[in-house]
């Protein structure tokens, strides 16, 4: 034990010898176990925000949405096909017990322009009780009801962050705007839902009569999917048996025969977001963690141009009596030393770098969480990736002949 | 005083340079008995590096036997080897071999940093040694800021501090002016005569040679005269063989 320490003192002073070099080598490992920790807890903080913001509406939430269907033969992937009607939304409101409202959901995108300003964005058809269904009320005017749905009035309501485009502080209620050229009248302002951690704005779009999408904006006669709510958030499972039965019925779907349409419920749905989104933490972190690998060889090279340099010295700890496991515990402590540095800063700094990133606009949404777990990873693989460049060099030095090695120059 | 500390038999020692063999020790036998100043002497080539290699446990002979304080030792391991050669040997070198950039006492305490040595007693027997050979108020000068003379003297501490059965020196003097290598040469004698320590130098330079008590030469890998210097001790010797 005091051995390992004093020959732990012994690769110290190596180090210390050459900073400038030392500093160079850990710089690869700095860099990589900084890139891991920043990218996981960006990875990390999105999908954080993506559970809590499908907690945000409502737990008693389903949805309805095409699945494939076989034409002749023929199976189309999930959603490949158009299978839901209008007339489907408002059987499973009618017939569904366990259904509370329905609003079934269309969109296009399309540029809407006000005067001189104009914008981009998306276009949401939905049913007149959308605010109920989605929890999602207007914070001005009224929301469009049950007649401009049947006549496909020319109404909408804009989102927060289109109204602040468009009209910036100008009232917009009773004004004109034109969507793909054709006049619509705002009548409301949806409430401000803001960018809780996602990587699209909530805010940005417009909602109108689903009828007035199917028709005047995408001249078609189906809706892409109906969004419920069940009675209770304990009813969810009732509701999905009861509307697949009945779209079952609906559709004439021969029994065995598969589904042309799928239920899910909110759980479902929160659960793939926030997988695809760990998804994308494991492919930020190894992406990163690929620079760690770099570093790694960094401290291989140097090593090896370490144990050149110091032949004779090797040769003279071998003639005074070090053994071969002397040696290489030597080297091999130099390399740990080397990544495990690297790795502490890398970690103070990957921290600092998670704490500025909302301050960078495109992650200004995201609150990056840094997990105890991340930094133990980077920390154990900074180590481990010592240990496995090093001890190619350290076995090196080791197993040079003392005489040849004392005659080095 | 008759206790032999080294004992060859029949020492041979064959390189094998690619196809061709070459026999740098063709058979030695030899004793060393404590408390001998040998010096080995003969032209290059004739094979006293590798008799000294051997001798101090860097090498294997390829036959034959050597004993070291009765104990068999040119068939070991080669961790019992460096253990051996930890405990019961020091080496003093030509170019003093000493790590750079350190300080004299770091070089010195080298040998007990392999030997389980506490720091505090390693860094008493560290600072007895460099005393021992005169260095006393240099131990914390680095060995770049050193002269060659207290470089080798360095050097000797560094071999001394373990208490070896016996110091190895090869050309000790070779780097050194004819002041330094004296001043050199009468620590090994004083060290020799009043501490009673073994040693063994390698020279081809007879005035260096002559310090010593028993004067082996080689040639061709073989020993081809003894001398025994008779002055040392002041005692009359008959040329032995």
């Amino acid at each position: 034990m005091v051995k390992i320490l004093r020959i732990l003192q012994v690769s110290f002073r190596a180090l210390t010898r050459n900073k400038m070099r030392s500093f160079l080598t850990i710089l690869g490992i700095i860099i990589g176990v900084a890139a891991v920790i920043a990218m996981v807890s960006v990875g990390e903080g999105a999908r954080k925000g993506i559970q809590e913001r499908f907690a945000s509406m409502g737990t008693n939430l389903l949805f309805v949405s095409p699945g494939s269907r076989q034409f002749r033969g023929v199976q189309t992937g999930a959603g490949g096909y158009v299978t839901l009607k209008p007339e489907d939304a408002i059987a499973i409101e009618q017939n569904c017990d366990a259904v509370a409202a329905v609003s079934p959901s269309i969109s296009t995108r399309s540029q809407v322009v006000f005067e001189n300003k104009n914008w981009n964005t998306q276009i949401q058809g939905t049913g007149e009780k959308f605010p109920e269904v989605r929890k999602w009320n207007v914070s001005d005017g009224n929301y469009f009801d049950e007649t401009h749905v049947a006549t496909a009035a020319k109404v909408c309501v804009l989102g927060s962050l289109v109204k602040q485009n468009l009209f910036e502080d100008e009232d917009p209620i009773g004004k004109t705007i034109r969507i793909n050229k054709i006049p619509f009248k705002v009548i409301g302002v949806l409430e401000s839902k803001g960018e809780q951690g996602g990587f699209f704005n909530r805010d940005d779009m417009i909602a109108a009569p689903y009828t007035t999408v199917m028709r005047r904006l995408r001249g078609v006669d189906y809706i892409s999917s109906i969004d419920v709510e069940a009675v209770a958030a304990d009813m969810t499972d009732e509701a999905q048996s009861q509307i697949t039965e009945l779209m079952r019925e609906r559709h004439r779907i021969a029994p065995g025969a598969d589904d042309d349409f799928q239920v899910r419920n909110m759980s479902d749905v929160a659960e793939s977001a926030a997988e695809s989104s760990q998804i994308m933490t494991i492919l930020l972190g190894s992406i990163a963690g690929i620079s760690l690998i770099v570093g790694g060889i960094g401290i291989m090279n140097i090593m090896l141009v370490s144990v050149t340099e110091r032949i004779r010295e090797i040769g003279i700890r071998l003639a005074v009596g070090a053994r071969e496991r002397d040696i290489l515990l030597q080297f091999l402590i130099e390399a740990v030393v080397l990544s495990v540095g690297g790795g502490l800063i890398g970690i103070v700094i990957g921290i600092g770098v998670s704490r500025l990133m909302k301050y960078v606009p495109t992650f200004e949404s995201i609150t990056s969480v840094v997990t105890p777990g991340s930094i133990l990873l980077a920390f154990l693989f900074s180590a481990s990736v010592g240990i496995f460049f090093g001890y190619y060099p350290a076995r090196k030095a080791s197993r040079l002949d003392p005489i040849e090695a004392l005659r080095y120059e | 005083m008759s206790e032999k500390v080294i004992v060859l038999e029949n020492i041979a020692r064959i390189y094998q340079v690619g196809e061709i063999e070459v026999q740098a020790l063709r058979g030695i036998s030899y004793n060393i008995e404590r408390s001998e100043f040998l010096a080995i002497m003969g032209p290059s080539g004739s094979g006293k590096t590798t008799l000294m290699s051997i001798l101090g446990l860097l090498d294997r002979p390829t036959s034959g036997q050597y004993l070291l304080e009765g104990e068999d030792v040119s068939v070991l391991s080669k961790d019992r080897m460096a253990a051996i050669r930890n405990k019961k040997i020091g080496f003093v070198f030509q170019n003093f071999n000493l790590l750079s950039r350190t300080t004299a006492l770091e070089n010195v305490e080298l040998p007990l940093l392999y030997s389980n040595v506490s720091s505090k007693e390693s860094k008493e027997k560290a600072l007895a040694a460099l005393a021992n050979v005169g260095l006393k108020g240099w131990e914390y000068h680095r060995t770049n800021q050193l002269s060659g003379g207290q470089m080798q003297r360095v050097a000797i501490a560094r071999a001394l501090v373990n208490e070896p059965s016996i110091i190895l020196a090869d050309e000790p003097t070779g780097n050194l002016d004819s002041k330094n290598g004296a001043e050199i040469m009468d620590i090994f004698t004083r060290l020799n005569r009043e501490q009673e320590i073994t040693l063994v130098m390698v020279t081809h330079d007879p005035v260096i040679a002559s310090y010593a008590r028993r004067r082996l030469y080689l040639k061709d890998g073989q020993i081809i005269r003894e001398e025994i210097n008779g002055k040392a001790d002041g005692r009359v010797l008959v040329q032995g063989g």
